[in-house]
């Protein structure tokens, strides 16, 4: 126990009368509103205190920064040691307009390259297929084969860098590009730190990039967590994401619940596969988002760190402590962006920004101010930059680890939450687990219901979002927005039909047909994957493969 | 008895976020409307035939990815190519201004962009469908 129990009980009498009395001046004079709540819209109390925290364990509960239960961290010396890895998430257009991106993003200080590819690399089509068509380099960059590739990294050392690659149903072929891309800079598969999102149930769930059914996208997931333990070590086989679930409406504990059950399906899905807890877990990391309500969300991380070191301790008996940190990404809030005076965007980042450091998160992106109207421009993702280079430098939050620790409503908050994330993950359990619970809908009905709650109290106006339902102006249409030129898709469409004509077409269909092989059985698809692209063979020729044999996933459609 | 306007919900292309579609077809709905949605990544021809199958007023269309000028146009010819040019075809989504005039002119005909409330649209596909007998 951490609080004296002679003090608790004087406390709990001191608390009662206080709180009588003051009811009696709320009737003359209520306060701003009747109920308050948190971002998520979970009622919060006006203020906390050791009663909040009454079975509170110091040691198992909280624990040293770096020590089980890690909820004041992963590391012993957080950001005093090192700062999070500055992470811009960046890609449009073709790979040399996006090289150029990723090149002025390094100048500009940022430590860790992310990759963002448009939709039809992301779905596994080709520049030039019919499903393609106005997509092509718009959300990300185009990417159709190995040469894409190479021109996406040249010059950029890949024992250097470490590169975050927002890839999932496809995830294994631009996996093995990089590799390929690596092995031509003669840099080593040991050698390359970086990840993969490679994270499919999400992509049922919320994010809509999905191409395989769920056994099979399983199954390649599983073969990348075995192939990478034993030829790419140092690379992060899977973000599992909680951003896309909070991005499409999700409260605070949903984010931690789903994205938690997905995190157990992914450990199961690999024990079942014969590998060994302790040979994968390491390499697990996680994703999530940022939004306004500081406190809430600061809690939120800690309450994640600790309830996955506690599944991954008594659930999964890891014995390894790395096995049991939850190490992750944040990216701060889209949704919560305005299209109106998006200037004030900078502002919405910067307290978001403080949430994931305040947090505990190991790297960062920082969304611009113009992403609620297009891609950002050069200017926007500057300012994105200097907003984390501002507080990392200048805020002094990063001297001192976990400091909000202690705090009666960060400490009643984080308990309220991983309990919350716990009654999810238990009604996941009793559905047969998460991609069951994704197949009847059941989460994607909790998340649309919080989303449509959300929407109802910003239209009532009892939530204000400044510039969009309250303190509007007149405004011109924003000007210089970035915009990919329409001739993109054309461009790709050329270097395609002159890449298929200048490759050994006879070693691309011999490889392809290996990889057809391979997927009909149960041997490891990674090398195979490595040899097509190693051909030049196309993602949209090694996805047609993998679609032959293993069909495509059909959506659980409900309202 | 007048039958209640009947819309139908769409996501083009290969975009997955589909908050909004969903958020506004659960608002249409709670308006008296009846409500179809395609789910994800549906092509300008599945589109069209399924308003036209399904016999709807209204095709509400979302879209995020950037691709709205070479898919939402295409909705509505093949709409009016089938004689079906009287339904009510509208779009939403993380649309430039600069772009709305030339989709107007196209045939699309209201764009509602991010922060805009749902009681816009129930309003604004009200005073536009085309009465039925």
């Amino acid at each position: 126990m951490l609080y004296d129990e002679d003090q608790m009980s004087v406390l709990k009498k001191a608390v009662e009368e206080e709180t009588a009395k003051t009811q009696e001046k709320l009737q003359k004079r209520p306060e701003r509103k009747e109920v308050f709540t948190t971002g998520s819209g979970e009622p919060v109390k006006r203020y906390y205190t050791p009663l909040d925290n009454a079975s509170m364990d110091y040691m198992d509960d909280l624990g040293l920064p770096g020590e089980y239960p890690y909820t004041r961290g992963v590391q012993p010396t957080m950001y005093r040691g090192k700062l999070w890895t500055m992470r811009m998430y960046a890609g449009f257009a073709t790979a040399e307009e996006s090289n150029r991106r990723y090149k002025f993003l390094v100048e500009q200080g940022s430590s860790g390259l992310s990759v963002a590819f448009d939709l039809p690399t992301q779905i596994g089509y080709d520049s030039d297929h019919p499903l393609a068509e106005g997509e092509v380099g718009k959300v990300g960059v185009a990417i159709d084969s190995l040469a894409d590739m190479e021109r996406l990294f040249d010059g950029i050392p890949l024992d250097k860098v470490s590169t975050s690659m927002t890839i999932n149903a496809p995830a294994a072929v631009l996996l093995a590009m990089y590799i390929a891309v690596a092995e031509k800079q003669g840099v080593s598969a040991e050698q390359l730190r970086g990840t993969i999102q490679n994270d499919i149930l999400k992509e049922y769930i919320a994010r809509g990039t999905y191409i395989f059914p769920t056994e099979p996208s399983m199954r390649l997931i599983t073969d990348i967590f075995e192939y990478c333990s034993q030829n790419v070590p140092k690379w992060n086989t899977i973000s599992i994401s909680g951003y896309h679930i909070r991005e499409a409406g999700s409260t605070a504990a949903q984010e931690v619940g789903f994205t938690l059950a997905d995190g157990i399906a992914y450990v199961e899905a690999a024990l079942k596969a014969g590998l060994h807890i302790d040979d994968f877990a390491p390499r697990l990391s996680f994703f999530f988002n940022a939004h306004n309500d500081l406190l809430e969300e600061v809690s939120k991380y800690r309450a994640a760190r600790r309830l996955w070191a506690r599944i991954m301790k008594d659930r999964f008996k890891a014995q390894d402590p790395r096995s049991m940190q939850l190490k992750f990404h944040t990216q701060t809030g889209g949704s919560t962006l305005t299209a109106q005076q998006p200037d004030n965007n900078i502002v919405r980042v910067t307290v978001q920004t403080l949430a994931a450091v305040l947090g505990g998160t190991q790297s960062l992106h920082t969304n611009s101010r113009d992403e609620a109207l297009a891609l950002p421009t050069e200017d926007s993702v500057r300012i994105a930059l200097r907003t984390q280079q501002i507080v990392a430098n200048e805020s002094g939050v990063t001297e001192v680890i976990d400091p909000l620790a202690g705090s009666y409503y960060i400490e009643a908050k984080t308990s309220e939450i991983e309990e919350a994330a716990m009654k999810y993950i238990e009604k996941i359990d009793a559905l047969g687990g998460a991609a069951k619970a994704i197949d009847t809908g059941y989460i994607q009905q909790e998340i649309m219901d919080a989303a449509y709650a959300y929407q109802k109290s910003v239209e009532s106006g009892e939530r204000i979002v400044v510039g969009m339902n309250k303190y509007q102006i007149e405004e011109a249409s924003p000007k210089g927005l970035l915009r990919v030129d329409p001739a993109v898709g054309e461009m790709q469409k050329n270097q395609l039909e002159s890449l298929k004509s200048n490759r050994d077409n006879a070693r691309v269909k011999e490889t392809l047909s290996a990889l057809h092989t391979a997927c009909e059985g149960t041997e490891n698809v990674m090398p195979l994957i490595l040899d097509a692209v190693k051909a030049y063979a196309t993602l949209g020729e090694i996805c047609d493969v993998m679609r032959d044999v293993f069909g495509e996933y059909k959506q659980t459609v409900n309202l | 008895m007048e039958r209640p306007i009947r819309v139908l919900v769409a996501k083009p292309g290969l975009d997955g976020h589909d908050r909004g579609a969903k958020v506004i077809a659960r608002a249409l709905r709670d308006a008296g409307m009846e409500v179809i949605y395609t789910g994800l990544r549906q092509t300008p021809e599945q589109i069209a035939n399924a308003a036209i199958q399904e016999d709807v007023d209204c095709v509400a269309m979302s879209i995020l990815s950037g691709a709205h000028n070479t898919l939402l146009p295409k909705v509505v010819h093949l709409l009016k190519e089938e004689g079906a040019d009287d339904i009510l075809v509208i779009g939403g989504g993380v649309i430039p201004d600069e772009d709305i005039p030339g989709l107007k002119e196209e045939g699309i005909q209201a764009v509602f962009t991010p922060g805009t409330p749902t009681q816009v649209t129930v309003d604004f596909i009200k005073s536009h469908v085309t009465p039925r007998a």
